[in-house]
């Protein structure tokens, strides 16, 4: 009951966050959360809904960024955590643990995926020509997976890219023997 | 205008398959007793298969019709008999234009086939001389390619002047005149001239209304008859005029200044009708006129010209049925398009169709009609479920322990509502087995004449409902059944007046339900199958032991074994072997089973035995460790508690379980999905022996929970299908639980043990 009336209420914040900056600025929406201490985002148009955590059931075979699936009012949809899939090395399961379910086309047709974050920070605007490359450097963090860093306020997000992060193809192949669960 | 169309094209095809599968219904209905409501059913959807087909410009289609529709309506009014000969031709055609629904539908070229069958009805037809019949297909091209030619038939011609007053409303009933007047064009030369005069200011024009009148002036040898035919279907909704004219002064200079000068008055009413649709849009439709007789001239054909200045009307009045003058300029440079397109390359045309085909592909979608009855039903159901969440989020807000009754009362009501709800759900993907069993006859027709047996098909329970899917799958197993009873269960005529039955072999097709199961019966009356013919086939084959002992039904099974034929000669209608291990596979598949009994000298019955929807599994819950599996109840065999069962360790490291006289591999559900939380491993579980596609494992679980049905979700609508887990299931709490599924097990097993000797080695 308690996680129902908190995703209730953290729709709503989304929903009231969208509305108060609609036609106030130019550009396009995106959503800001917290993976480790750093913030990324994603385009708000890609977020389905955020949800409270809750364990997900364990899905046999399958990566360990993999946490499970999830019964989103009858669809099954799988749940990633991208503090694993992202390579870092702290995690816990706390009450600002969240799981943003996000939607993405694959082969035609819309897929879901929840994404295990620490936290959802913020919602705004930017002009999308602001947004910068992600210089080449050696990060944890695989370079297929963003597409540009964005400043906010005098500090810097990462852009997610959903068309790599979100590809299924990309994710270890459940068939895959032994080596399937490698932790 | 066919890019307007085309989004209408799917439900065409869909209501002109249903068509077809009416007509080919009817026309076996009519063989056996020849009523005027069959011929009258055939006849209504013929004509709207050619009503349809003409909207959308199907040409080809809508002229076979047209010649078929001549014979039905000869038929109808009792002028013709009923013969086998027409029914075999009909049927015939039923096929050709169900091939060329299905060509159109992949932008293939409709191809040739059909002009046969036009020229055997028109065969038919020139017995008695129908005018129409020449005119409108064979002299209707002629006058299309060379206008001249039918002039030199002098002595036949006629003028006819006709008035054409449609009212108003005459677009709503969905009668187009362009097409009317296309018709008459056919017949000869026609002369239009478009009486704008009625039509009103912009302000107070009705985009549905049609305010236009026309001077029609037809230069054909046709009778009155023929002409007022034309119109048939709008006679109630119009003033009509046909007057046989004198010859005009103007006679037959040369048809194509006739032409010419015919354009002249076309292209000012257009322009004339556009004028008063929007003053200001006058200039861009004049450019766009210019265009369309720009891309005319391209073409180069006279007789094509008239063509498109017919189409040229059909963008005007459009227009003046749609709302916006935009529209009538968006057409006609469409049109203009369009022509430009047919006089280009034809590389790039076809690259455009291919382009279209692989659209159509990924946006052609299943669909199923309801009835209106189960939809009326949910809607109630949805109501009344509103009601009481509004009634509970009420007393939710002021809550006081006073009401815990009320709540209590409200939440079960509830509940009730839901379980309906998922009931009526589940009904609408319900159909009757009827659409799978209607296509039966008409085979068991064309196959009795080709193996020369008289057949009589019985149909029962044909309005037995069941889930679509499983209805899909299970028409081929079907067909291949009744295909097996025709040719190897009834004996030839010869053999059965001398077995002393009668003349006709009877086929019972029944579908009844059966506990949760719908159960499908064929059967025959024929001769039966000897179990000793089998037993002997099968020894020959290989297939088991001679002297080895079975029961009378595991003989039967043999016949569905992979490679056993007993037929002496193989015939193109069965015999080969392969179609009975195909039934009896895709009827496992589907969750059924098949059994056999046969009586010999009186005849063989196989029993299909279906689960109502692949949507809804029998689930036995399995605990391993914390997590809660669904296991299909049908695939346990038994359970015994570790405790209680000796485990015996073969070719190294594999545990085996000794059921009965076999080996069964034992698989801990632990260590093969890898389970880490809950503990270590549990030496109070149980082993469920468990099968699937003849394969048994020994599944090592650590409780058994309660049995339930569980509604089926499929893991790869938003993930990647996983081996050893055919889908999940969403339990009473809200959790999702996976459902095992054994044969991807024990491949997986398999596998992992390869991968454990590779690493030994």
């Amino acid at each position: 009951m308690t996680t129902d009336i908190m995703q209730i209420i953290q729709d709503q914040e989304v929903q009231q966050i969208e509305s108060d900056l609609v036609g106030q600025e130019t550009g396009s929406q995106y959503l800001s959360f917290v993976v480790g201490d750093e913030e990324f985002s994603v385009s708000i148009l890609k977020v389905q809904e955020i949800r409270a955590w809750e364990e997900p059931t364990y899905l046999p075979n399958s990566p360990a960024y993999v946490k499970g699936v999830l019964n989103l009012r009858g669809t099954i949809v799988p749940v990633m955590d991208l503090r694993k899939r992202f390579h870092f090395k702290q995690y816990r399961y706390d009450t600002t643990t969240v799981i943003i379910i996000l939607k993405n086309q694959y082969e035609d047709k819309d897929c879901l995926m929840g994404c295990v974050v620490d936290g959802v920070s913020d919602v705004f605007n930017l002009d999308e020509s602001t947004i910068c490359d992600v210089p080449e450097y050696g990060c944890d963090i695989d370079s297929d997976f963003t597409s540009g860093i964005m400043t906010v306020d005098d500090h810097a997000v990462t852009l997610l890219n959903l068309d790599n992060l979100l590809n299924l193809d990309l994710i270890d192949h459940p068939y895959s023997g032994t080596g399937a669960r490698n932790v | 205008m066919e890019i307007d169309l085309s989004q209408f094209h799917q439900v065409f095809f869909e209501e002109s398959f249903e068509g077809l599968d009416v007509m080919e219904q009817e026309l076996l209905n009519l063989e056996e007793d020849s009523d005027l409501e069959n011929v009258n059913t055939i006849f209504r959807a013929a004509h709207s298969i050619k009503g349809g087909s003409a909207t959308f410009n199907f040409k080809d289609v809508a002229d076979f019709t047209h010649v078929m529709e001549t014979l039905l309506d000869e038929m109808r009014e009792g002028s013709r008999p009923v013969t086998r000969e027409i029914i075999d031709l009909l049927l015939k055609s039923v096929d050709c234009l169900r091939g060329m629904l299905n060509k159109i539908q992949d932008d293939e070229p409709v191809g040739e086939a059909h002009c046969e069958l036009i020229n055997s009805f028109n065969l038919l037809l020139s017995g008695e001389a129908i005018v129409e019949t020449e005119v409108n297909t064979a002299a209707e091209q002629a006058v299309e390619t060379q206008p001249i030619a039918a002039d030199t038939t002098e002595d036949l011609h006629h003028y006819w002047n006709i008035q054409f007053i449609p009212q108003s409303h005459i677009l709503e009933t969905g009668n187009e005149p362009v097409r009317m007047f296309r018709e008459l064009k056919g017949m000869g030369v026609l002369e239009s001239t478009v009486d704008v005069s009625k039509v009103p200011d912009f302000d107070e024009l009705v985009p549905e209304s049609c305010f236009l009148s026309w001077r029609l002036r037809l230069d054909a040898d046709t009778e009155y008859d023929t002409i007022k035919e034309v119109f048939e279907w709008v006679e109630d909704e119009c003033e009509l005029t046909i007057d046989n004219a004198e010859e005009p002064e103007v006679k037959k200079q040369d048809v194509k200044k006739q032409e010419v000068e015919k354009q002249g008055p076309i292209t000012e009413s257009e322009i004339s009708v556009d004028t008063v649709i929007s003053d200001k849009e006058v200039t861009a439709v004049e450019t766009d006129d210019i265009e369309v007789s720009g891309a005319e001239k391209t073409t180069g054909d006279s007789s094509s010209d008239k063509m498109e200045s017919t189409n040229a009307i059909v963008s005007i009045s459009g227009a003046v049925s749609n709302k916006t003058s935009d529209v009538a300029k968006e057409k006609s440079q469409k049109l203009a398009t369009e022509t430009q397109n047919s006089s280009q390359a034809k590389v790039k045309s076809t690259a455009v169709n291919e382009e279209k085909k692989n659209q159509k592909k990924a946006t052609s979608t299943a669909s199923i009609r309801v009835g209106i009855d189960k939809v009326d039903t949910l809607i109630d159901l949805v109501g009344e479920l509103v009601i009481t969440q509004s009634m509970l989020s009420e007393l939710g807000d002021n809550f006081t322990m006073a009401k815990l009754n009320q709540l209590v009362s409200g939440l079960s009501e509830l509940e009730q509502n839901t379980r309906e709800l998922q009931e009526s759900v589940m009904r609408i993907r319900m159909l009757p087995i009827g659409f799978v069993f209607n296509r039966l006859p008409r085979m068991v027709r064309d196959l009795s004449s080709q193996l020369g047996k008289k057949v009589h098909l019985a149909i029962k329970g044909e309005s037995t409902e069941l889930d679509k899917t499983v209805m899909e799958q299970i028409g081929d197993p079907l067909t291949h059944l009744v295909r097996n009873a025709l040719d190897h269960g009834l004996e030839s005529t010869e053999q059965r007046i001398a077995a002393g039955k009668s003349e006709e072999g009877t086929v019972t097709l029944n579908a009844f339900h059966q506990g949760g199961n719908i159960v499908i019966e064929v059967s025959d009356n024929g001769g039966g199958i000897d179990p000793d013919v089998i037993y002997d086939k099968a020894v020959e084959k290989g297939m088991i032991q001679q002297g080895e002992e079975l029961v009378k039904e595991q003989i039967l099974g043999l016949i569905m074994e992979p490679g056993f034929s007993t037929a002496a000669v193989v015939s193109d209608v069965s015999g080969r072997g392969v179609g009975m291990d195909v039934v009896k596979r895709n009827i496992n598949n589907l969750g059924g089973s098949v059994e056999i009994e046969s009586n010999l000298g009186k005849g063989t019955t196989f029993t299909i035995r279906l689960p109502l929807t692949l949507a809804i599994l029998d689930g036995q819950l399995i605990r391993v460790a914390n997590e809660v599996y669904v296991l299909p109840l049908v695939s346990i065999i038994e359970s015994i508690p570790l405790s209680m069962v000796e485990i015996s360790k073969i070719a190294g490291d594999m545990k085996v379980y000794k059921l009965h006289n076999e080996y069964v591999p034992i698989i801990d559900l632990r260590e093969e999905f890898v389970i880490q939380r809950g503990g270590g491993a549990n030496s109070e579980g149980l082993l469920a022996i468990v099968e699937g596609e003849n394969r048994k494992i020994a599944l090592k679980i650590d409780d058994l929970m309660g049995q339930q049905q569980v509604v089926i979700k499929s893991l790869d609508s938003h993930y990647k299908s996983i081996q050893g887990v055919s889908g999940a299931t969403i339990l009473g709490d809200g959790r999702v639980s996976l459902i095992l599924d054994i044969v991807g097990l024990a491949k997986r097993a398999a596998i992992r043990a390869n991968h454990r000797r590779e690493k030994v080695a």
